[in-house]
């Protein structure tokens, strides 16, 4: 199995080069954030000469000052020149995460070509994969779903962990060990890995969630921050679609697991470190599920709960692959 | 008030102690098997569970976790003693899962029944108001109440329904579909059980052990747990009646990057199972890491490998002995690795006590590369056979194999040397075909090395049924996420002047999450249907 260093070497420009296109990303959607609010407070001084914000159903919270920001999500955008600056920043973030991923998957398919195997064998690979479904899904979301203020948030994860992947975890491009040559390493790695990617966006979104129920009891709390977020409903609707989406195929990802190590390490199940939090991670987003069809776990407990799903499945990525050492232990990672 | 006093000073006192014990006892019952118990229980599992992840377990990795009592002491220790080293067998864990399971059977039979019952039953009545229905839709048509439902008919087709009349005129119908959802869900929970359940049984009847085979056409037989370098048997496990078969390695080839990443192991084999015992036959098997060998409820895996010196002694008398030895890696990306050839019996002496004097045991490290740092064998460079070296210490006197106590089978008892028993009498470094002359006129000569493959022998009798249960739990996940519980009524009310009121409203049982739309396609339909049939 001979390595194209070529293939390689553009592979890992590609990948720097997705970075930075999702950093410029990341500062539109920040630009975005910040100049509406400018708007916002100019719009409020209107509203107020006016007499209030019933026009639009706006509600203004008492002692903050601001108008609530669920409604103006909701008012049709201007179209062409007379659109916003901000709305444009916002149109162009999503235009730059679009090519982003892009270069990223370009990037994914050349470390392919040039390992000739499956580009899921260590570390750097998985968040390659995992950071890329994360963006793809958060920008179909953001098609149905009024969500795209969240971008930056999404963006910052995967930014901090495809910089790590680069830097700490970065791995040679090279054929992998005997105990992965299998079919079953495309399976079982690519739904894992597609999942915990597809579980970025809802716990992105619930953690938004808890942060705008803050707001909620207490106004004063976060309010600059939060204003320009999306509805809490929205974001729940976002969490809940895309976790029943995410959570049989994680399922099915754990199932194959247990299949293909009854083939190569002789025991469907054999409590390793990232088999147990693997585990973990799936009891909390089934906890999710239940908590949120049940009366009196709506809400604020629900999102509580899918954001601690979220930091579980993080933390078996790094922690369980890094500190401790079990039979998943051989992600490029010494 | 009154008549409450009365009943209670009439009751007598010993009819009312079976009720409070029988209301104490229903209370548990649906404390435990409500929801919010369970929630609380699957927190207590997610939790209990990590521990087995971040701490060191007697069943992954033992030496580590001695290590990890001895260097934590009283914390250790008392780690050990509650069961955090341990966790899968530990009472707590077990008590979680258990009343978890309880819990869930609590849940699921009364819903089976309810859900039994709602499958014969009619579709519940239209609501006498709309209004507070999340759907509705209205329009006025031409047509008759009675034609308004049977144009109606082809479109619910699918759901089931019931047509009902109501005062002056009115006709409606209910709808109803999506019982299948419930029916995955139950089936989800019903095949959670069923693994768990399968999963216990199968750690009672399992066994897997380890065994060292040398790639020169020698055999393993499972005839028992002593066939077995180490041996794990479950519970109800005794070793007596171990699944009959034979292995026999032929070869065994590694593959290696230039890093010494290894990139292959492969072997050929021969088995024998059932028939083939009595008459000899042997059948072949390519074993592979990712390909085990299945063979009479077994399976056979390839693990790893590593190297056997084989050891000759010429002893003064000219006879000779050879033996070769399975050394243990001690350095996995080098196979630098040590080991001890014990040779007990020595030809020409019949005097156990003069026997004893003359054991000889060759230990040492084995480099399949040489690292040299001037006379002393440094390391292994590589893992593959390039520059092979065995530093040998000759050690010559009574090993203690007769002691009766267990020894391994890779070091020399070191008592036995601090007790003058055993003395080093040589030491050397041998390449293959080299050898040393002792002071007696003993000659030890290192031939070469073979190579050996690690097996691991595994038995579950139960994990076909696990894979069942979790494909039947996945059909039922799927089942319960996708399909929906939704209801739709139409009620057509004939006005004054011959036209009629069609209103229809709509309800997701469950989640409204992507009903609106279907909603809306629904009810356009059934709004329309007679208006066309009049154009």
């Amino acid at each position: 199995m001979a390595i194209n260093a070529t293939l390689s070497q553009f592979s890992d420009y590609a990948f720097a080069t997705a970075i930075a296109i999702y950093v410029f990303a990341f500062v539109l959607y920040l630009a975005d954030v910040a100049f509406n609010r400018q708007r916002a407070r100019a719009r409020e001084r209107e509203l107020v000469t006016a007499g209030g914000g019933e026009d639009r159903g706006g509600t203004e919270l008492p002692g903050s000052g601001i108008v609530d920001s669920t409604v103006d999500v909701d008012v049709p955008a201007p179209k062409g020149d007379d659109r916003p600056l901000s709305a444009r920043f916002g149109r162009m973030g999503v235009a730059l995460t679009v090519l982003g991923l892009l270069v990223q998957a370009a990037s994914i398919v050349l470390r392919g070509l040039a390992v000739e195997r499956w580009p899921l064998g260590n570390m750097y690979e998985y968040i390659a994969f995992i950071t890329a479904v994360g963006i793809g899904a958060f920008l179909v979301l953001a098609k149905r779903f009024p969500i795209h203020r969240i971008g930056a948030w999404v963006l910052l994860p995967v930014i901090v962990l495809m910089w790590l992947g680069a830097t700490v975890l970065y791995a040679n491009a090279a054929p992998v060990m005997p105990a992965l040559q299998s079919y079953w390493l495309v399976i079982h790695v690519t739904i894992i890995s597609a999942s915990t990617g597809l579980l970025l966006v809802p716990g992105v979104a619930s953690l938004m969630y808890l942060l705008r129920s803050i707001n909620e009891s207490n106004p004063r709390k976060l309010a600059r921050f939060v204003q320009r977020l999306p509805a809490k409903d929205a974001l729940d609707r976002v969490a809940y679609r895309t976790t029943i989406f995410a959570f049989p195929l994680y399922t099915v990802g754990v199932i194959c697991g247990a299949i293909w190590a009854e083939r190569a390490w002789g025991s469907f199940w054999s409590w390793d470190p990232k088999e147990t939090v693997a585990l973990v991670a799936w009891v909390v987003y089934a906890i999710y599920l239940h908590a949120r069809s049940t009366a009196g776990w709506r809400g604020n407990p629900a999102a509580a709960i899918n954001s601690i799903g979220f930091v579980v499945t993080v933390f078996n990525l790094f922690f369980i692959n890094l500190v401790t050492t079990g039979m998943h232990s051989y992600a490029g990672v010494s | 008030m009154t008549t409450g006093t009365v009943s209670e000073t009439g009751s007598p006192q010993r009819n009312r102690r079976p009720n409070r014990v029988l209301s104490f006892l229903r209370n548990t019952w649906r404390g435990l098997t409500s929801m919010r118990t369970a929630l609380i229980l699957l927190f207590l599992l997610a939790l209990a569970t990590m521990p087995g992840a971040l701490l060191p377990q007697h069943s992954l990795n033992e030496g580590k976790t001695q290590t990890y009592i001895s260097e934590h002491g009283w914390w250790g220790r008392l780690l050990d003693a509650t069961g955090f080293l341990n966790v899968y067998s530990s009472v707590w864990f077990a008590a979680i899962y258990l009343l978890l399971m309880i819990s869930l059977v609590g849940c699921l039979l009364p819903r089976s029944v309810e859900h039994a019952r709602q499958l014969r039953e009619q579709p519940v009545l239209v609501p006498r108001n709309f209004d507070r229905l999340p759907h509705k839709a209205s329009a006025t048509v031409t047509a008759s109440p009675d034609e308004v439902l049977a144009s109606a008919r082809p479109l619910l087709r699918g759901w089931r329904i019931a047509e009902r009349s109501e005062d002056s005129g009115v006709r409606t119908i209910s709808a109803e579909k999506g019982f299948l959802r419930e029916v995955g869900n139950l089936m989800f929970h019903f095949a959670l059980l069923g693994l768990i359940i399968s999963v216990a049984l199968g750690s009672m009847f399992s066994y897997k052990g380890q065994v060292a085979v040398i790639a020169d056409g020698s055999q393993f037989c499972n005839s028992g747990p002593l066939a077995y370098d180490a041996f794990t048997p479950g519970p109800r496990v005794d070793g007596t009646n171990l699944a009959p078969f034979c292995v026999k390695v032929n070869d065994f080839t590694a593959r290696y990057l230039a890093n010494r990443q290894p990139t292959q192991y492969e072997s050929n084999v021969e088995y024998q199972s059932g028939k083939d015992l009595q008459t000899g036959q042997w059948r072949p098997y390519h074993l592979e890491v990712n390909d085990p060998l299945r063979v009479a409820g077994d399976r056979v895996y390839l693990l790893d490998h590593g190297y056997a010196p084989t050891v000759t002694v010429t002893y003064p008398n000219g006879e000779k002995r050879t033996q070769t030895q399975v050394f243990r890696p001690t350095e996995v990306s080098t196979y630098f690795s040590e080991g001890a050839v014990k040779f007990t019996e020595t030809p020409g002496i019949t005097d156990p006590v003069e026997q004893r004097k003359k054991q000889l045991a060759v230990t040492g490290l084995f480099a399949p590369t040489a690292a040299m740092q001037g006379k002393l064998l440094a390391g292994s460079t590589n893992p593959e056979l390039r520059d092979p070296v065995f530093a040998a210490d000759v050690y010559q006197g009574d090993l203690g194999v007769d002691s009766g106590k267990g020894q391994s089978i890779y070091e020399i008892d070191h008592q036995m040397i601090a007790q003058d028993r055993l003395h080093r009498v040589d030491r050397v470094n041998l390449k293959p075909g080299q050898q040393t002359k002792l002071a007696d006129g003993t000659a030890v000569r290192f031939d070469g090395v073979k190579k050996f493959a690690s097996l691991e022998i595994a038995h579950d009798p139960t994990q076909v049924w696990v894979l069942v249960f979790a494909i039947a739990l996945l059909l039922g996940l799927f089942g319960s996420l996708v399909i929906k519980r939704r209801r739709v009524w139409l009620r057509a009310k004939p006005a004054a002047d011959g036209s009629t009121l069609i209103t229809v409203g709509a309800l997701a049982r469950t989640d409204q999450a992507g009903y609106g739309e279907e909603f809306t396609k629904l009810s356009r339909a059934l709004l329309t249907a007679t208006r066309g049939k009049d154009d």
